[in-house]
């Protein structure tokens, strides 16, 4: 039949109905638009950090510690400082453990029980920040009887250690097996391989590691709010309460001070300015060498 | 470069072990090694314990008040420390509510990124919006708050929701005096919190679809968004779920931010300008304050809930995401 040979070449050589046009523009129009949308929260966000932070950052914001309801002036240095103290008490439990977990799973864990392991890990990195705090609470700050600056570094430590295991694990899988295969034959017992071949030969990946998990707790709140509690003064002590920036800036943030709110925004902005660092550095490590791709 | 299968592995390392073994009777590296053996599955074993002891001390503290109100606990309005009558129902919808809202806010969002990063965008510009796009979940939740508090808010309140009350009063979710505080503020911060989670993962999952599926498509003359939708969504579908659920995940759990601008009123409105209450706030506002044994034990059978709901819908979607990303090659069509 002439005529449907007729209609099969038009199918054939028909071009694209202009109503598929259509839609197909107007979906890269849209996913276009969804990032535009998405992008501009972020541009607020540190637009306004920026724009309110700068003009409150100040030798005396630096060193001072806050003033009194109604003065002017005083600034976060305690809370700069306790922050990193909780953080160097988290590092100090959290790091170790987390890269042993990571050394287990890759180089012993390769079973049913390393899985069981792995899914707890899992587990771990989604229970959510407060319910932490209530533990850390119920295992330090309950025993001590008083808030401290250790509660705040174990809530902080508990949930370090999923992150740096799990990126560990990773890393460590990474480095080719001939690399162990040559330590071994060289005699080399299997700790001083794992340790001196292996783990070395993956530093900068778990450096990176260990950075996304210091990124990631630098800015946490509320496991703090019942463990370090926050500190209107100076505090070095393991087992006092302990200001901490996030802290000071959500007690800022809800008061109804002008001065305090600057304040905030100051806080936020040296926050922020801190964690873009270490993310940025997380990124130019892994961009290196056998890592790329890796992240 | 690819890592080693992890299966061969472990053959290969016995193997060497004992062909080296000649080398390594020294004895005392015998011992070592069984040590470091012992003191990393020591740590592997923390990892363990940890969640065991989540388990013990959040079940151990909360079992005053389970035992003073059992399951009727979640289905009771009350909340009152002074009489000591507690009941979760207010906190458990306001979760609910600003969790959905958030995802109604942020699915659409995400997944528009993530079909415009993977498949749209010039090669140059995918690493950077990629690296933006996850800078949004570096940003701590007190800040997304601070900036809520100051911006959006007031934003609502003079914009928004005059707006939202003007066109879509007639369905009864914009009631009320604006405040700017409440539902709706809570919803959109979590919405700006949760996309880059959604859209890393369903970026993860598109490009895991094979190339030649895209190509079969265009092949039989689609157009690209007919491609993308038959060819590589459709397919991701179960993974894309997979991270839709990772978000929710995190939304519920989310605890500053919400409670910087959800007002922090433990009361059930139809309306999305009120103010309510979530459980993660509750705790995060009174548990330092907390006087009474029940009091204590109320707000920690919470973060037992809470944690209860997080742990599953994590567990689930992880089982998507990994439904997709492990190959088991996907229904092409229904």
């Amino acid at each position: 039949m002439p005529e449907t040979v007729t209609a099969t070449s038009d199918i054939a050589v028909a071009p694209i109905s202009l109503w598929r046009r259509g839609i197909n523009s107007f979906a890269t129009f849209a996913s276009a638009a969804a990032v535009v949308v998405v992008l501009l929260p972020l541009g607020a966000v540190f637009g306004y950090l920026i724009y309110k932070g700068i003009g409150s950052i100040n030798w005396a914001f630096l060193t001072q510690i806050p003033k009194p309801v109604g003065e002017t002036g005083g600034g976060m240095a305690n809370a700069i400082a306790g922050s990193a103290w909780i953080l160097l008490i988290a590092s100090t439990m959290g790091v170790p453990i987390g890269i042993g977990a990571g050394i287990y799973l890759a180089e012993y864990g390769r079973h049913r029980f390393g899985d069981v392991i792995r899914f707890t890990a899992d587990v771990l990195n989604g229970v959510p920040s407060i319910v932490v705090g209530i533990v850390a609470y119920a295992i330090v700050v309950l025993s001590q009887g008083h808030f401290s600056a250790l509660a705040g570094g174990v809530a902080l430590a508990i949930m370090m250690i999923p992150t740096i295991a799990r990126t560990t694990e990773e890393m460590l899988l990474l480095v080719p097996n001939t690399v162990r295969e040559a330590a071994y034959g060289l005699g080399v017992s299997r700790w001083r391989t794992t340790l001196s071949i292996t783990l070395r030969t993956a530093t900068s990946g778990v450096i990176t590691g260990v950075m996304l998990a210091f990124a990631r707790v630098a800015g946490e709140t509320a496991p703090l709010l019942f463990t370090a509690f926050g500190n209107q003064y100076w505090n070095w002590k393991i087992n006092q309460p302990t200001a901490a920036l996030s802290l000071q800036i959500f007690t800022y943030a809800i008061s109804p001070f002008d001065e305090w709110h600057r304040q905030a925004w100051a806080g936020a902005l040296i926050l922020i300015v801190l964690i873009v660092v270490a993310v940025s550095a997380v990124r130019v490590v892994a961009s290196r060498g056998m890592l790329k791709g890796a992240n | 470069m690819k890592g080693p299968q992890p299966v061969a592995k472990p053959e290969v390392v016995a193997n060497s072990e004992v062909q080296a073994e000649p080398l390594l009777t020294t004895g005392d590296s015998r011992v070592a090694d069984g040590v470091f053996h012992f003191a990393m599955l020591a740590c592997g074993l923390c990892v363990l314990a940890l969640v065991g002891l989540i388990v013990y001390e959040l079940m151990s503290g909360s079992r005053l008040s389970w035992h003073a109100f059992g399951l009727k606990f979640f289905f009771r309005s009350e909340w009152d420390p002074v009489n000591e009558q507690f009941g979760a129902l207010p906190f458990v919808y306001g979760t609910i509510v600003s969790s959905i809202l958030a995802l109604v806010f942020a699915v659409p969002l995400a997944i528009g990124v993530a079909v415009f990063i993977t498949e749209m965008c010039p090669r140059w510009l995918k690493g950077p919006l990629a690296f933006t796009t996850e800078l949004l979940a570096a940003i701590p939740s007190v800040i997304y708050g601070l900036w809520a508090i100051f911006v959006l808010v007031p934003l609502l309140h003079q914009y928004g929701e005059p707006f939202c009350a003007r066109y879509f009063g007639w369905t009864g979710l914009f009631d009320g005096p604006p405040y700017g505080i409440g539902m709706l503020a809570a919803g959109i911060i979590l919405a700006i919190m949760v996309v880059p989670i959604i859209s890393s993962i369903t970026r993860e999952v598109m490009t895991a679809v094979p190339q030649q599926q895209r190509e079969a498509v265009l092949a039989l003359g689609a157009t690209r968004w007919e491609m993308i939708r038959t060819g590589v969504l459709r397919n991701a579908r179960a993974g894309i779920l997979g991270g839709v659920i990772l978000g929710l995940g995190r939304a519920l759990g989310e605890t500053m931010a919400v409670t910087m601008v959800i007002g922090n009123r433990p009361e059930i409105a139809r309306s999305l300008f009120a103010p309510g209450y979530t459980m993660a706030s509750v705790i995060a506002n009174e548990f330092s304050e907390a006087t009474g044994d029940t009091y204590l034990s109320a707000l920690i059978e919470v973060g037992l809930a809470l944690f209860i709901v997080t742990i599953i819908v994590n567990i689930l979607a992880q089982f998507l995401v990994w439904t997709v990303t492990r190959g088991t090659p996907a229904r092409s069509h229904a």
